[in-house]
């Protein structure tokens, strides 16, 4: 598998945005061909080259490509947005956006993320070994299109709105995570290993969000409905099925309506 | 001002019986004349290029509130599509619901000259026509909406036609429109109480009133002023299954009624976005659902004082944005999406729901082939134009693309057999699979331009080559001799036009945008006898109704309307 290294030479003074830094973009180009690539710093066009040293070339296709970032790049917009294939490791923080509308490969991130990291995505993996920002696998703003595929890990917490108007795939966040999780929520998973605040579930369809911690102040249009023994994401437990949001319109299937689910870890 | 001499083109004007000949078009002082009044003309070589006057779109919903509510509340409508400016272009950006720089572009790309925006609320006309001015290159127009406004019922109610017209006249003094337009007559309203008029004589709530009575009201009164535009109407019960007798409940209204003015129209009603209107069944199922366009237009062309629009549904994502506030609500509960709504006081209301016409389903393919019925099994094109309701059926953009499916069969049957789901479904259910019929380009010409320019009243400046006439030419690279074998061209040719001369200047040169134009708006100052019974009505409502006085109603000063073009009529004889 070709790889390619880029090191970070320079901090944005504002915040470089940086949509060619992907699998995709970089399989097929040497390293004087990537370093020419564009990015944006404000209203300026500016070349990749201007903030990294680049070594090693991308391999034929975007499957056999594997970028790797070595440093901080918590100025950095846009990493790995709509990669389709291939790899991509930031060893440091990153900014907003990263994985956003990603379709297929992996994305490993040692530190920590910004907000909408994996808008809209519809495939692939995205794994922070670290903190993740606000409106993590939501939805563009105005959109109804959220995470739709794939699976977002984040061992640290993560912040508000995550997987808002999340339609379908997977978020496990290990620690904790703020308010409005699952919002207009219409299927997919969300895992919450830690505390979860207020606001969990609302205005939520369909889908699943299981909480092993607390929850300070559940919504008022979820209903108790009775105790299951479950195993997820490799751990046994004993839950507390609640069922919602009952504000909300739901549909039927086999005369039986579907409501979401909130399951709380005893 | 430089004269143009474009040479070689082959040149489709029904006006003036040209069918693809190869005639030279001159253009001096920002007037077309005959080919040798021009001196030392800049020569534009059309060869093997079809050459038309300028488009005139009838119907599109491309500046005002309910427009910039959808750019405003569709944030992704912009998501990666937006162009950075070049040359003389600033940022454009927008699907179906554009900027207004993008909107002024695609009408010069696609050859347009003159575009009417379909629905103003009076209330909020100065909003629509700061739009207006801010979008260049085109000519405009806006037409006020009339069917739910509380003077227009309550004078209609007693068929008072005088004081109608002279409120009429009135408001499009004050909001510097162009026509009337009637939305849902009755139903915005009704709505108010929680109903909806869903035939044409289902009554009022409080007004007592009947969009029988309304429709034939505004007509009439539309006829007594002798306005250049005939009464647009957007009838009842849009979008219903089995709405189709209700459209021709509305249609036979204007059965008798004679057209009265100094314009050269011929009709007395325009019926905008048929295909909304010409469904059959009781459901939106395939085994209930079926198209009742033949019915529709069958009964439109044996009469000669009627028109419409057809309202294609191109199958895309889109916004849908119409003073017919109940349909958008029940929209919005049958796709669940984001809904905004709007009460302009004793005017009108409005609604704004993003639509995918998915065709993948039944429903969204049907209502594509009964869009392209509309336009195929008309006698007269004369009397049916080219609209896609932009954006409500689809984006503007898509007008060429509706183009190629009216010029060829095969595009259709591709569409059919590729694009849809249920292609055979809706051969079996809609008319589609019964129309070889192929529009020329000729027929195109009156589909686009000269029949929309007549109904208008605009057959005096727009629509024809006619020597006289404004110098708006389009060329567009498609040559009708060699280009025939793939439809495709079609499209490409339509959206890319490769020149545009709008009022004498050139705006499109060689493909590239070269010219912001001399834009101007349109509106019709109606002169009436002095009613002092509706000036008081006015007054009053002003005083204990409206929330705004009327001095922070009236469309005034060059902030507003900077470059006006004023059309005056005179119904005082």
């Amino acid at each position: 598998m070709a790889k390619v290294i880029l090191t970070p030479t320079q901090t944005p003074t504002l915040f470089l945005e940086a949509e060619n830094i992907t699998p995709d973009v970089l399989a097929g180009k040497n390293a004087a061909e990537i370093a020419a690539l564009h990015g944006f710093v404000g209203k300026t066009t500016v070349t990749l080259g201007d903030y990294f040293t680049v070594e090693g070339a991308g391999g034929q296709t975007a499957a056999d490509t594997t970028v790797v970032i070595n440093g901080d790049v918590s100025r950095v917009k846009y990493i790995g947005m709509k990669m389709s294939a291939g790899e991509l490791i930031v060893n440091g923080n990153a900014d907003m956006y990263v994985g956003g509308w990603m379709t297929g490969g992996k994305i490993t991130v040692n530190g920590d993320i910004d907000a909408f990291a994996g808008l809209g995505m519809t495939g692939g993996e995205l794994i922070v070994n670290g903190n993740a920002g606000n409106y993590l696998g939501a939805a563009y703003r105005g959109d109804w299109r959220g995470m739709q595929g794939g699976e977002i890990r984040v061992s640290g917490s993560a912040g508000s709105d995550v997987g808002t108007f999340m339609r379908g795939g997977t978020i496990v966040v290990g620690g904790n995570i703020d308010v409005h999780v699952g919002t207009h929520m219409e299927g997919g998973t969300i895992i919450v290993k830690g505390d979860a605040k207020t606001r969990v579930g609302g205005q939520m369809v369909k889908g699943t969000i299981y909480v092993y911690g607390d929850i300070d102040v559940m919504m008022p249009g979820f209903q108790y409905r009775n105790d299951v023994d479950l195993e997820v994401d490799g751990d046994n437990g004993h839950f507390a099925l609640y069922e919602g949001d009952m504000g909300e319109r739901h549909s039927k299937k086999k005369g039986v309506v579907i409501y979401g689910q909130l399951y709380m870890k005893y | 001002m430089t004269d143009y001499l474009i040479k070689n083109g082959f040149v489709f004007d029904p006006v003036q019986g040209i069918n693809g000949d190869k005639v030279d078009v001159a253009i001096k002082d920002g007037k077309i004349v005959d080919a040798g009044d021009v001196t030392n003309p800049t020569v534009i070589d059309a060869t093997g290029m079809t050459v038309m006057a300028a488009g005139v779109d009838i119907h599109a919903h491309v500046a005002g509130p309910k427009v910039n509510m959808g750019r405003n509340f569709r944030p992704e409508d912009k998501l990666f599509n937006c162009t950075a400016g070049s040359g003389i272009k600033r940022m454009e950006g927008g699907f179906s619901v554009p900027t207004v720089l993008r909107t002024a572009y695609l009408y010069a790309r696609m050859g347009f000259g003159f575009s009417m925006e379909a629905a103003m609320p009076p209330l909020y006309a100065r909003h629509t026509h700061e739009e207006i001015r801010d979008t260049p290159i085109i000519d405009q127009g806006a037409l006020p909406v009339f069917g739910n406004n509380w003077f227009v019922l309550e004078y209609l109610k007693e068929d008072e036609i005088e004081n109608t017209a002279a409120y009429i006249a009135w408001l499009l003094n004050q909001t510097k429109g162009f026509g009337i337009k009637c939305v849902n007559p009755g139903g915005t309203e009704s709505w108010g109480w929680g109903l909806n008029c869903e035939k044409v004589d289902d009554v009022v709530p409080y007004f007592d009133v009947t969009p029988r009575q309304i429709v034939s009201g505004l007509i009439k009164a539309n006829e007594y002023l002798g306005l250049p535009h005939c009464t647009h109407i957007h009838g009842n019960s849009l979008g219903e299954p089995g709405n189709y007798g209700i459209t021709l409940d509305t249609l036979k209204i204007a059965e008798g009624i004679k057209p009265q003015n100094d314009f050269g129209r011929e009709v007395v009603l325009h019926n905008t976005h048929l295909q909304f209107h010409c469904y059959g069944g009781e459901s939106y199922a395939s085994k209930s659902f079926e198209s009742k366009s033949k019915e529709v237009v069958n009964y439109i062309n044996s009469v000669d004082n009627i028109s419409y629009d057809l309202g294609v549904v191109t199958l895309d994502e889109t916004t849908t944005m119409t003073a017919d506030g109940p349909f958008e609500h029940h929209l919005s509960h049958m796709n669940n999406l984001k809904w905004a709504n709007t009460d302009v006081e004793l005017e009108t209301g409005s609604g704004i729901v993003p639509f995918i016409y998915n065709p993948k389903t039944f429903i969204a393919g049907a209502q594509w082939a009964i869009g392209l019925e509309c336009g195929l099994f008309i006698k007269d094109p004369m009397r049916a134009y080219v609209t896609t309701d932009a954006p409500n059926a689809g984006p503007l953009c898509r007008y060429p693309r509706v183009y190629k499916w009216l010029m060829s069969a095969k595009a259709r049957d591709d569409v059919l057999d590729n694009t849809l789901k249920y292609g055979d479904r809706i051969r079996e259910r809609c008319y589609i699979g019964e129309l070889d019929r192929e529009i020329s380009l000729y027929e195109l010409a009156m589909m686009t331009r000269a029949g929309p320019a007549k109904t208008l009243g605009l057959s005096h400046m727009f629509g024809s080559l006619k020597p006289g006439l404004e110098g708006d030419v389009a060329v567009y690279p498609y040559n009708p001799e060699t280009d025939t074998d793939d439809p495709e061209k079609i499209e490409y040719a339509f959206g890319n036009a490769a020149y545009l001369i709008k009022g004498g200047k050139l705006i499109v040169k060689e493909g590239e945008i070269v010219d912001m134009g001399n834009k101007r708006t349109f509106w019709v100052n109606a002169k009436v006898n002095e009613n002092p019974m509706v000036e008081r009505d006015i007054a009053e409502k002003f005083r204990r109704y409206y929330t705004v006085t009327q001095n922070n109603y009236t469309v005034k000063g060059p902030h507003f309307v900077p470059n006006p073009y004023v059309i005056e009529v005179d119904s005082t004889k």
